[in-house]
């Protein structure tokens, strides 16, 4: 395991407690809403909050009693943080420049780190000459330029635009994978952590409240965060052989299950009805509408009543339906498109 | 920085501020210029404004160039040029790590500090000139160790010129450094130390060069408050012609003497003045 680290810390309202392990060459992502503490961890592996309790093993040296410029690690800001009055070169060069290379070694370095992020031609640029997707690239040489162990990216593309951060997630990944170090990425957008991570860490309010591969997390989502950020809809029931009861509703699953456990299901797997449909009484219920929007194609119908649910129905159905804010109505899932795992 | 530009900047853009105020008003709803607030205005415009049209009237143009070829001219010219920019150097040297340790080192007692290195910014120079004798003249506290211990003594020499007017000319610089230092962005400088530069390095590589603007004005404002030192000179310093009378001084002196002199030596003065807000006002539209 090349990181370990136990990262304690506490400020007045807030409490941050998580536990990491990556392996060489492994991406962790951090994954969490807004104040969870993501940010904060990652400052507290670089060294730029203190921490208050745990420690921070690289290859079994300690970490947490190095001052940030002493540790081995490489760090990319949200906003990049290029230093505004040198130029693209100078800024990769400032790191091995600082670690002790010659002015010249330090250049040619830097030269070939850019021309690797294909900037070869921007050597002169100076930080407001360059478009985001190009900023963000030198902020990545600048950080892979002092040959870190544990590569930081905060929020490596919140500030690209939709199209250039399709570009530079592909280009990232790419260079992820070519690092052999640890790597700790932290992000709020799933897709983001989907394509770039081995493994991410949901952190709320501080604490890891899930981890996991993003096939795991995806298919199961221990929280409503989780659940809302991979589009499903989560429950936390009772299940007795196969069959799990949230509140009064009663969902006849595929597993078999004994104890808590939770349901989940897809949007697009609820159906809707303006009268109760004929059969099974299970996976069924009676909701009230209290939104519609669109999403995607589709429509999204946000469902109020023993349990909260989001229904993705087609535009004809809508129609067809007459649906509106307020109306009830009667929601089904077919058993085959749940999904029940212990919780 | 916020009280000394703000009392420039008020300067400079005032004359087009009222011309916009009075286009302004007769476009707009009222349509009537409020007198109560224009005759003041005009009035303290004027006020501003006479003197140094007086200056320029009065000075005699015919002459002039010979009246600067003057020796005497000249020397205070030169001294003053001299002092000024030494001064300027030690504030420099002096003022941008204070500056630097008032802005980002939390020390009990930073707010009392802060305080009391501003006090030479509205001390009467005078008061600041009796201040140093106490301190460094021969039979001061200092002082007299100097005395002893090197042979040195300050009062009375050009040396002294330039502690007075670092002594009053400082406090412009580090309250333009702090501003500058408050207002740059820290991350800057944790992203260098991720980088793995010390904090010297961090100060040397990153927030000099990021706080250079501000920097730069302070130094301007510096200089131009030690050209124009009276009071603390001429107490702590004296007036020997080519060794402590600068152009202030000087100009003192000729008012009794030959009224024309002192207007040519303010002329100068003048200049040096406008000179300075000009640059001053580009630095500040174009930087950061």
């Amino acid at each position: 395991m090349t990181l370990n680290a136990h990262l304690v810390v506490t400020r007045p309202r807030f409490h941050l407690d998580i536990e990491l392990e990556v392996a060489a060459g492994q991406v962790v992502a951090l994954l969490g809403p807004n104040g969870a503490g993501k940010t904060t961890a990652l400052r507290a592996l670089a060294g730029l909050t203190a921490l208050s309790g745990g420690w921070i093993l690289l290859d079994g040296e300690a970490l947490h009693t190095l001052a940030s410029e002493r540790r081995p690690i490489g760090m990319v800001f949200q906003d990049y943080l290029l230093f505004p009055h040198l130029s693209a070169l100078d800024n990769v060069a400032f790191g091995p420049r600082c670690r002790g290379a010659s002015r010249a070694e330090a250049r040619r370095g830097a030269a070939a780190w850019l021309e690797r992020v294909g900037l070869a031609g921007y050597v002169a640029a100076k930080p407001r000459q360059l478009s985001g997707g190009q900023a963000q690239r030198v902020a990545l040489a600048r950080a892979l330029a002092v040959g870190p162990r544990l590569l930081l990216l905060d929020e490596p593309l919140a500030a690209l635009d939709a199209h250039t951060r399709l570009e530079i997630r592909s280009q990232l990944r790419r260079h992820l994978a070519d690092f052999d170090g640890a790597t700790v990425l932290v992000t709020h957008d799933p897709l983001d952590a989907m394509v770039l991570a081995d493994q991410l860490v949901v952190i709320e309010n501080g604490a890891v409240v899930q981890r996991g591969t993003p096939a795991e997390v995806a298919r199961r989502p221990r929280t409503d965060y989780v659940a809302r950020l991979v589009g499903l809809n989560l429950y936390r029931g009772l299940a007795t052989g196969r069959r799990v009861t949230v509140g009064e509703v009663g969902f006849s699953v595929a597993e078999h299950l004994e104890g808590p456990a939770f349901v989940a299901f897809r949007p697009s797997a609820v159906a809707l009805y303006r009268t109760r449909p004929d059969g099974t009484p299970r996976n069924l219920w009676e909701a009230t509408i209290e939104g519609i929007e669109r999403h995607g194609d589709n429509v999204r119908v946000h469902l109020e009543g023993p349990i909260t649910a989001s229904a993705d129905v087609t535009p004809a159905a809508v129609a067809d339906l007459d649906l509106t804010s307020g109306q009830r109505i009667w929601a089904a899932v077919k058993a085959t498109e749940t999904h029940a795992y212990p919780a | 920085m916020s009280g000394a530009s703000g009392g420039l900047s008020g300067v400079v853009p005032g004359g087009g501020g009222s011309r916009g105020t009075v286009s302004g008003a007769s476009g707009g709803v009222a349509g009537r210029l409020p007198w109560v607030l224009v005759l003041p205005a005009v009035a303290g415009m004027l006020f501003l404004t006479l003197p140094l049209a007086g200056l320029l009237i009065r000075a005699p143009w015919s002459t002039l160039a010979e009246r600067l070829g003057e020796p005497q001219v000249l020397e205070a010219l030169r001294l003053s040029l001299v002092t000024a920019t030494v001064a300027t150097l030690v504030c420099l040297l002096l003022g941008v790590p204070l500056a630097w340790l008032l802005a980002r080192v939390a020390f009990p007692g930073r707010r009392l500090v802060r305080a009391l290195v501003t006090v030479p910014l509205v001390l009467p120079p005078v008061v600041g000139g009796v201040a140093l004798l106490l301190v460094l003249g021969r039979r001061g506290l200092v002082g007299q160790w100097l005395d002893t211990t090197f042979g040195v003594t300050l009062p009375f020499t050009t040396a002294g010129v330039v502690v007075a007017e670092t002594f009053v000319a400082m406090p412009f610089l580090v309250i333009s450094v702090e501003g500058a230092l408050r207002a740059a962005d820290l991350r800057f400088e944790e992203a260098a130390a991720t980088l793995g530069a010390s904090r010297w390095i961090i100060f040397r590589r990153v927030t000099l060069p990021l706080i250079a603007p501000g920097i730069v004005a302070g130094a301007v404002l510096c200089w131009a408050r030690a050209l124009g030192e009276f009071g603390a000179t001429i107490t702590f310093a004296g007036n020997f012609p080519g060794q402590t009378q600068t152009m202030p001084l000087a100009v003192y002196l000729a008012l009794e003497t030959e009224p024309e002199a002192a207007i040519v030596l303010s002329l100068v003065l003048l200049a040096v003045s406008v000179i300075i807000l000009a640059s001053l006002r580009d630095r500040w539209v174009s930087g950061p």
